[in-house]
C-alpha cells in the first residue's frame, strides 16, 4: 500500500481532465491525476503512483532505477502489481 | 541467496560502508532511526546492517500504517463490518490483522462482506455497483494515502454517493516521531526520513528535530544505495557537529511537499484531539477525522461502534519493536508463535512491518552477507 509504483502515462483522457491511462510494468490502468493539478502532465511522463493516484511526477531515470528496484523486492512488489491490475479505479 | 552478491551496485554500497566507517568515532555507538515501513524492508532485504561498521545500529520506527493500528479500531472495523447491508473495502494488508477477536478473515468466515481493494476509488465503485448495500472504505495510512481518500470523499460527495462512507484511521508521521524522541530509554543519533510522506508534506515540517532536538535527519529513497547514503550524511553531520534536514530523495520529494495534496487534506480532514497508536499509546494530534461538512461519509458517525480500547496480547511486544526498544528477534513469540501465517502481532502482518521483513529476509541473510562481503 505504501509503495509507489512508476507509471508511464500513456493517454491523457481528454474527457477526463482527472484521469490518466498509465502503464505500469506492462499492466495498463486508468489512474487519477488530480493530486497533481497545475503539473502539465504528457504521454511518456512517468509518474509516481499510490493507490490508484499520482502523487509525483519523475523522470525517465529515476522511475526506471525504481523498477529495478521494486521488481527486486519481489513478494510485495508482486502484490501490489496483482491488486492493481484487479484494480476498476474508473473506466474513464 | 539473493542479496549482496547479486545486488547492482553492490560495489558502491562497499565504497560507501568504507566511508562510513571512516566517519565513525572509534568506540562511541551510533543509532539511527528509519520512520518509514518501506526502509525497514530494504535494510532486511538487502542485508544492508552487515555492511555497517558495528557500532551503527539502525533501529526500525513506527512508519508502518497497519502495524500501528490499535487492536481496539480493528474491532470497530469488525464491528461495522458485521453490520447488516454492509461491505467492507479494505487493503489487502489488512485481512490478516488480529483484533481482539480475530481478523478480517475471521469475520469473513463468520459471513462478513470484505472486499480487498487497491484504491479507495475501487470502494466508491462498489459503493456506485451496489446501492442497495452500505459501502465503508476502511482507510488506514500516513500522509501518503490521506489525500488519495479525502479525494475519494470529495468525489463521493460531487456525484452524491450516499451509500459510501470511510471509516477514518490516518494517522501523521511528525506527532509519533516526537513521541519517539520523547520516550525515555531510546538515545537516537539522528534519523533516516520518510520517502513517500515526505513527497506530501515536503521537508520542513522535519525542521523541529534539528530544531529542538538537536538531531540530524535525512529524508532518503528506498533503494539499498539510498539507504546507505542516508547513514553516511547523518553522520558527516555528527562529525562535522551540523544538525541539520537534509534530502536525499529530492529527485521525487520537493522541498514544499505537494500542495495540491496539502490542501485536499485540509479540505475534508481536520486533526483529532487524541488516537491511540499501538506501542505508542495515545498521541495529542496525531490523527485524523473527517470534518463536520463531510458527516454524511464518517463511518464513525453513521456506525455505532464499540470504541473500546482492547489490550495487546500479553506475549507480543510490537510495542517495544515499534518504539524501537526491541529488535525483532528479541520478542520473545518472533518466528515461534508469531509468524506471517499465523501473526499474534501487527508488525508480523504487513509486508513493511519490522518483524515481518527479518522473518522473511533478515534471519536467512546475516552469516551469509557477511560471507559474501568478506570475498
Amino acid at each position: 500500500m505504501c509503495l509507489g509504483i512508476p507509471g508511464e502515462i500513456v493517454e491523457i483522457l481528454s474527457d477526463r481532465p482527472d484521469l490518466a491511462k498509465v502503464d505500469v510494468s506492462g499492466v495498463r490502468r486508468a489512474i487519477n491525476i488530480g493530486l497533481l493539478e497545475g503539473e502539465p502532465l504528457a504521454p511518456g511522463d512517468w509518474v509516481l503512483i499510490h493507490v490508484g493516484f499520482a502523487l509525483s511526477k519523475i523522470d525517465e531515470a529515476e522511475a526506471r532505477s525504481a523498477l529495478d528496484f521494486l521488481e527486486s523486492i519481489g513478494q510485495a512488489y508482486e502484490d501490489e502489481i496483482a491488486a492493481l491490475r484487479d484494480s476498476v479505479i474508473e473506466q474513464g | 541467496m539473493r542479496f549482496v552478491d547479486e545486488y547492482r551496485d553492490a560495489g558502491m554500497a562497499r565504497a560507501l560502508a568504507a566511508r562510513i566507517a571512516g566517519l565513525c568515532e572509534p568506540g562511541r555507538a551510533y543509532k539511527f532511526m528509519e520512520v518509514c515501513g518501506g526502509h525497514t524492508h530494504t535494510i532486511y532485504k538487502h542485508g544492508l546492517e552487515d555492511y555497517l561498521p558495528e557500532g551503527i545500529s539502525l533501529v526500525h520506527g513506527p512508519g508502518c500504517p497497519v502495524c500501528v493500528i490499535p487492536m481496539g479500531r480493528v474491532d470497530d472495523a469488525i464491528a461495522i463490518a458485521a453490520q447488516p447491508g454492509v461491505i467492507m473495502a479494505t487493503f489487502g494488508d489488512m485481512m490478516r490483522v488480529p483484533g481482539g477477536n480475530g481478523s478480517f478473515l475471521d469475520a469473513m468466515a463468520r459471513g462478513a462482506d470484505v472486499r480487498m481493494v487497491y484504491s479507495p476509488l475501487d470502494a466508491l465503485k462498489i459503493a456506485r455497483d451496489n446501492p442497495d448495500k452500505r459501502v465503508v472504505f476502511l482507510a488506514i495510512g500516513f500522509e501518503t494515502t490521506a489525500p488519495s481518500t479525502a479525494m475519494t470523499i470529495m468525489r463521493a460527495a460531487s456525484e452524491g454517493i450516499a451509500n459510501f462512507s470511510v471509516f477514518c484511521n490516518h494517522v501523521t508521521i511528525i506527532p509519533a516521531i516526537k513521541a519517539i524522541l520523547d520516550s525515555p530509554g531510546l538515545r537516537l543519533d539522528g534519523f533516516i526520513g520518510p520517502g513517500h510522506v515526505s513527497t506530501v508534506i515536503g521537508c520542513r515540517p522535519y525542521e523541529f528535530i534539528p530544531g529542538e532536538y538537536g538531531k540530524p535527519i535525512v529524508v532518503a529513497g528506498f533503494e539499498p544505495l539510498d539507504v546507505l547514503q542516508a547513514v553516511h550524511r547523518n553522520l558527516l553531520q555528527l562529525a562535522e557537529g551540523r544538525a541539520e534536514v537534509e534530502n536525499e530523495y529530492g529527485r521525487v520529494v520537493p522541498w514544499n511537499g505537494n500542495p495540491k495534496a496539502l490542501a485536499v487534506i485540509n479540505e475534508v480532514m481536520e486533526l483529532r484531539p487524541h488516537f491511540e497508536w499501538r506501542g505508542l499509546g495515545f498521541i495529542s494530534d496525531s490523527a485524523l477525522c473527517l470534518r463536520e461538512r463531510y458527516a454524511e461519509f464518517d463511518a464513525e458517525r453513521i456506525f455505532q461502534v464499540p470504541g473500546a480500547r482492547v489490550a495487546d496480547p500479553k506475549a507480543c511486544q510490537c510495542g517495544e519493536v515499534l518504539k524501537g526498544v526491541l529488535k525483532p528477534w528479541e520478542c520473545k513469540v518472533f518466528g515461534t508463535a508469531c509468524t506471517p501465517e499465523t501473526p499474534i502481532g501487527t508488525c508480523m502482518v504487513s509486508s513493511e512491518g519490522a518483524c515481518a521483513a527479518y522473518y522473511n529476509f533478515g534471519r536467512f541473510s546475516r552469516d551469509r552477507v557477511k560471507e559474501a562481503t568478506r570475498t
